[in-house]
């Protein structure tokens, strides 16, 4: 049964172009079945009547954990400590009664702040122009039934696919790096015989991109899967590096 | 006004080839001289997007979220519909079309419809190219499962993400078109008001969301695909910053909106539980597949579920529709919850709630079947109710979910505004008074990949296009008007917040305006609703200034034409006192409860005119004509 309970928030407020600071907020009465930025618009609710400040500028959409706009860094995790979870999908009562809560924005080299909790993450979009698709255009397409997929490939390739691009891995990463991003995509491509005809140009472009944006190395830290609230695999690391490898060596192919 | 829905000559089943025959055409060389402004990046207007791009055409696109892949379309979960016929059911593109038009109450446009099945095989065609990983069975083709109002089994679909599968499909088409610079993208960019320009929609106001900066854009034609109106209600299962104001704005300028009252309240959602709560959770139809919808036989049983033995339950769907059992299409599944409850046979702490329960088919396929059928749906019901599907029954309630009406569009998707589009959920043309699951995947798409590049041409091939600079007093005007009301917006400064003002609206519009509407009821919420938009005006309070990122601000301007919306669709639905599919007037039912339609005298789509905000609007009438379904009462026993 849900219960009420009160926290203390320490919030990261920064303004366009300013630099930002922690501030204290109290949290009252948040009844434990609501999610946790539910629990934000209570707070925001009472910010704005008070008047004396904006509230707390959080991105989100969804609320069902799929569009990948929410995420914060809790306590020091991205989209806090459950395992698998978005922020929209974390519920208050995993907190306890009296318990503060420090809340910040993602941070990495490649997403600045633009206010308060909300980072800048086109730098993802981006390295997906370089070849995070199939080259199809419309009306191309052979009857559907035409090739066969093994199961099995097509279970692996979506499992990468359910990537939301939230941006956790990035955060979570103590190089900043966007290894589990783009290999999640990589390796959708790389396991399905749509992709193959790209395979060699769509690594060799997304991983160029992705250094040319200042997101870091891969240094086997394996934070981001930690972090991923929707479980991507490192696999899919190991065989963005295999296909980067093939393709270098293929180069002029 | 005068409304001319362009259906092409012929027979049913010829009228889109002939159709894409006769349209003018557009040589590739010219079509990089044309500029099209494509509004939303969902299902609708990414696939749009990217298709005319690719055609040669110079795009400009926009989206209110950080990237295109937030579009809310991603959260679709169930499938997609197509009469690809690969399990040897039964199906084809006229049983898809006729489940459609039946399934809609027959009320959607015949000719539209059946494009529409047409187009769903080559969806999947598309689709699969591109590399979305529909499920598949071991032998490697593609699987189907079973969905609401249909006998057959047609759905397409990647786990229970289909809606994310097909959007970062159609995203990545975008992507690639961006990179090739056919798309200039805007995100973070949220569009304002439609510039018209002798008679013509010849483009837009926008508003950066970061900078808060009104930028002016010019192009020869405006598409909105720009989703649908269910956030009116303030709880539904639409993304927090869906809104119908860029259709509105169109309204206002001269785009006529149909069929604002059908609504669609899903069956299976997560049952309300705070005040706090600012959404409501869908739980996918195909949940209904294997789970069994029932209550207690008997009112104020106030047992757990597992202490009802099985002959005092009530498997209430099955008992009344034999035939098609849980899968009764959704307006008729979300009436008999709410009438199961409405006699206190509710489940729950609320009593608002009835069970989905999946004992049988635990017991029948094993946990591991179920698990890798609908593990994520379970996964996501336990995160929001801190309880375990497996073990108990999943309760559930209707919810807003969808909107079958929206902008008038002739067969060619233009609205009464020339060279104003609109495809996907913003239009009102293919699914009636209620839609069937797994169909607006399809329509968003057939839209975008298949229609719209069809009919574009013939609009663009046959008129002349005087070069309009972004000087032009019409969009110095929309500008200045956009300028003028967020700082009104500003300056009210009042008491309370833009939500507090949304959950009134949207209370009221629940009441009396929701799953069951009557006389009485309507009436009362068009006097209450300018009573609640005039205390808006007078005590909103919205912080901060307009230029900086402001997300009360955003959201204040939304509601402020939810407010102005809000009456339309009450007025749509005072004024059509039958009952059709999601449409349920309490006057008109048959003498078992069901929805009871007048088809001597409702057969037609009601479009509004707009004529200014204290005016009432004009209403015209587009009938509609049946060739090839025999009208008659729906029946799903």
């Amino acid at each position: 049964m849900s219960e009420k309970i009160n926290l203390t928030l320490k919030v990261w407020r920064q303004k366009r172009g300013e630099a930002g600071g922690f501030k204290t907020y109290e949290a009252k009465g948040i009844d434990t079945d609501a999610s946790f930025l539910e629990m934000l618009d209570v707070v925001n609710d009472e910010i704005t009547l008070k008047g004396e400040e904006e509230p707390i500028a959080f991105e989100h959409d969804c609320r069902e954990g799929i569009c990948g706009c929410c995420g914060s860094l809790v306590n020091g995790k991205t989209h806090g400590s459950h395992e698998r979870t978005t922020l929209c999908q974390l519920h208050m009562r995993h907190f306890k009664d009296g318990e503060t809560i420090v809340i910040e924005p993602f941070r990495a080299k490649a997403f600045p702040v633009i206010k308060d909790l909300i980072v800048d993450r086109s730098g993802l979009d981006q390295i997906i122009a370089e070849g995070g698709y199939v080259s199809v255009k419309t009306g191309n397409a052979p009857e559907a039934s035409t090739t066969p997929i093994k199961k099995e490939l097509a279970e692996a390739a979506m499992d990468a696919a359910e990537c939301i691009g939230c941006g956790a891995c990035v955060a979570a990463c103590p190089n900043g790096a966007a290894m589990l991003f783009t290999a999640a995509k990589v390796s959708q491509y790389a396991l399905l015989p749509q992709g193959h005809p790209e395979r060699t140009q769509r690594v060799k472009n997304m991983v160029a991109k992705m250094d040319e944006l200042g997101f870091g190395n891969c240094s086997n830290e394996y934070e981001c899967a930690v972090a991923c609230p929707k479980g991507i695999d490192v696999k899919n690391i190991a065989r963005l590096n295999r296909e980067f490898i093939k393709a270098t060596l293929s180069q002029g192919k | 006004m005068k409304l001319d829905a362009k259906i092409p000559e012929g027979p049913m089943a010829e009228k889109w080839t002939n159709h894409k025959f006769r349209v003018k055409l557009v040589n590739p060389a010219n079509r990089r001289k044309h500029k099209i402004i494509v509004v939303g990046t969902g299902l609708a207007g990414a696939s749009a997007a990217a298709t005319l791009s690719e055609q040669g055409y110079q795009i400009e696109a926009f989206t209110y979220s950080d990237s295109p892949r937030r579009a809310h379309s991603i959260a679709a979960q169930g499938g997609i519909n197509a009469a690809k016929n690969y399990p040897n059911d039964g199906d084809s593109i006229y049983r898809l079309f006729y489940d459609t038009v039946k399934g809609g109450d027959f009320r959607s446009r015949e000719a539209n419809v059946y494009r529409l099945a047409e187009c769903s095989n080559l969806i999947i065609d598309h689709c699969v190219a591109q590399g979305i990983p529909f499920a598949r069975e071991y032998g490697g083709y593609l699987d189907n499962r079973s969905f609401g109002g249909a006998q057959v089994s047609r759905t397409f679909y990647a786990r229970g993400q289909t809606g994310q599968q097909l959007l970062l499909g159609a995203f990545g088409a975008l992507q690639k078109e961006i990179k090739k610079g056919g798309v200039k993208m805007h995100t973070r960019c949220e569009v304002i008001d439609i510039v018209v320009i002798g008679g013509q929609a010849r483009g837009i106001i926008s508003r950066n969301l970061i900078t808060g900066e009104l930028t002016r854009h010019e192009a020869d034609a405006v598409v909105l695909a720009t989703g649908g109106y269910g956030n009116v209600f303030f709880l539904s299962t639409n993304a927090m910053n869906c809104n119908a104001s860029a259709a509105w704005r169109a309204y206002k300028k001269g785009a006529a909106f149909a069929n604002p009252c059908y609504t669609q309240i899903h069956p299976t959602c997560i049952p309300v539980h705070g005040e706090y709560q600012s959404k409501l959770t869908l739980m996918s139809e195909s949940l209904r597949n294997d789970g069994r919808i029932w209550v207690p036989k008997k009112a104020g049983d106030k047992r757990p579920a597992n202490q009802i033995p099985e002959e005092e339950r009530d498997y209430y769907l099955e008992r009344k529709y034999p035939s098609f059992g849980n899968l009764v299409p959704r307006d008729l599944a979300s009436r008999n919850a709410k009438q199961v409850c409405d006699e206190g046979r509710g489940v729950g702490p609320t009593g608002q709630a009835v069970y989905l329960d999946f004992a049988d088919a635990i017991q029948r396929l094993g946990k591991a079947n179920i698990e890798a059928k609908y593990g994520n749906l379970f996964e996501m019901y336990n995160r929001i109710t801190d309880e375990d599907p497996y073990t108990t029954p999943m309760m559930i309630f209707p919810a807003v979910h969808y909107t079958m009406g929206g902008l008038w569009v002739d067969y060619n998707l233009m609205t009464t505004l020339p060279g104003l589009y609109a495809l996907g959920e913003c239009n009102f043309s293919d699914h009636g008074a209620n839609r069937l699951g797994a169909s607006a995947l399809m329509q968003g798409l057939a839209d975008g990949y298949f229609v719209i590049p069809n009919t574009i041409n013939d609009y663009l091939a046959s008129n002349k296009f005087e070069k309009v600079s972004t000087g032009h007093d019409a969009f110095a005007q929309a500008e200045k008007e956009a300028k003028d009301k967020l700082d009104r917006l500003l300056a009210v400064k009042g008491n309370r917040t833009v939500d507090d003002f949304h959950k009134e609206l949207g209370h009221l519009l629940w009441e009396n305006c929701g799953m069951s509407r009557n006389e009485k009821g309507l009436t009362e919420a068009l006097e209450k609703i300018p009573q609640i938009r005039a205390e808006f005006w007078k005590n909103v309070n919205v912080p901060g200034s307009a230029d900086d990122l402001n997300q009360a601000l955003e959201k204040a301007n939304r509601v402020a034409d939810f407010m102005e919306f809000a009456e339309l669709m009450v007025r749509d639905a005072l004024d059509r006192p039958e009952s059709c599919g999601g449409h349920f007037r309490e006057e008109s039912q048959t003498e078992e409860g069901e929805a009871k339609r007048d088809d001597e005298n409702f057969c037609y789509v009601a479009a509004w005119e707009f004529k200014g905000l204290d005016e009432e609007p004009v209403l015209h009438k587009e009938t509609l004509e049946f060739e090839e379904v025999h009208l008659a009462q729906r029946s799903y026993k």
